[in-house]
């Protein structure tokens, strides 16, 4: 029988893969890998292999004090320091116009509990609290139930 | 038609020649060749003056609009189909490229004089040269948007809830392009949005110009805003 080069390195490859995976079977050391099943040294650059939902009716929220979720793609929405995109729909003097949710009062106030006309800009950075939905699944399992009086 | 009408078309033929004739046929010929050389050459020259390499061959451009547009999807997207610097800027039309072209020329006289040559100059410039474009693009309709994303073909079963919406109520309700998509390509000057102290941003009159309704969206208006009370959390 005459092999062909390829196989002959596909044999030889799994035959070293198959090696190896014994050695480390054979190690006491526990294994220490990332929640993706990854080795922690390894990088992993997930990119953007995951795409935001698509735009859809506001997401109820899932408990009392939930900052609500943003039911809309946000790519390229930039919040700079001359312009922030969020406020350029959901401020109170926008969204009669483009009929998107407006900001809870509890953002006018400042730290000092003074009451503003507008937004605080403590409250500037919409998405340290408010996130878009992505279509990527639960890495781990988890039990977490919705509020009970929010059912 | 009338015997007097060809004998007037057949005199006019005549003189012509005679004309022609007059001046030497050569001379006509030469002259109609470079007549061509002459179009072509100039049309060429405007054309090599209208590439995103050309344009971005001054620090002006290349350090400051070029780095920011780079990001956004007119650069770089899934198919390729890319807009460069001229297809947004340059009319594609022959008079109203001209004309954009000959203004140009001051733009030429502030590249020599370093106007804007750091982003620092750049950026203190910039609410000034953006304001300029929106009204090019509010005075034509946004005529180079147009060009490629003509909203009668548009289907808006293929767009997302928020876009068909908003593309259909602005469209009837005598909007341009540009009312609302500024800042798609390079970033925005600052924009007043009374959020903390004052920035001498564009004024919010300028940034969501207002639009005149047509007989009827008035009576629309008491409706819509109940909506959005609606929609309040």
């Amino acid at each position: 029988m005459k092999l062909s080069l390829p196989l002959l390195t596909a044999v030889l490859a799994s035959l070293l893969a198959a090696v190896s995976l014994s050695a480390s079977a054979a190690d006491p050391k526990p294994v220490v890998e990332s929640l993706r099943h990854a080795d922690i040294k390894a990088e992993v650059n997930e990119g953007d292999i995951y795409k935001y939902e698509k735009d859809r009716e506001p997401i109820p929220r899932e408990y009392v004090q939930q900052p609500p979720l943003i039911p809309h793609t946000i790519a390229n929405y930039n919040i700079t320091k001359e312009f922030n995109k969020c406020m350029d729909c959901h401020s109170w003097t926008r969204y009669k116009e483009t009929g998107a949710t407006k900001v809870s009062l509890t953002h006018f106030k400042d730290r000092d509990g003074k009451e503003l006309s507008n937004i605080s800009p403590r409250r500037y950075f919409c998405t340290q609290c408010h996130v878009p939905q992505t279509n990527a699944k639960p890495l781990v399992g988890n039990t977490f139930k919705r509020a009970q009086g929010l059912n | 038609m009338t015997s007097a009408d060809n004998k007037d078309k057949q005199s006019l033929y005549k003189r012509l020649l005679a004309r022609v004739m007059a001046i030497g046929p050569l001379t006509v010929v030469g002259l109609f060749v470079a007549g061509i050389l002459f179009w072509g050459g100039f049309n060429t020259a405007m054309e090599w003056t209208n590439r995103e390499q050309f344009c971005i061959s001054c620090h002006e451009m290349k350090d400051n609009v070029y780095q920011e547009y780079r990001n956004t999807i007119h650069y770089s997207n899934r198919s390729g189909v890319r807009a460069t610097c001229p297809d947004c800027h340059v009319p594609k039309e022959w008079v109203p490229k001209i004309i954009r072209k000959i203004q140009a020329s001051n733009e030429v006289l502030h590249k020599i004089l370093g106007s804007i040559d750091t982003p620092e100059k750049f950026n203190a410039k910039r609410l000034e040269l953006a304001e300029h474009e929106w009204a090019r693009m509010k005075r034509t309709d946004s005529r180079e948007c147009r060009n490629c994303h003509n909203f009668e073909y548009f289907d808006y079963a293929e767009q997302g809830r928020r876009s068909a919406r908003m593309h259909q109520e602005g469209l009837n309700g005598g909007k341009t392009c540009i009312d609302c998509h500024k800042g798609i390509a390079h970033h925005l000057p600052a924009v007043e949005q009374s959020i903390g102290a004052e920035k001498n941003g564009a004024a919010p009159e300028i940034f969501h110009p207002p639009v005149e309704k047509p007989e009827g969206a008035a009576a629309q208006a008491p409706a819509k805003s109940e909506e959005g009370e609606k929609q309040e959390k």
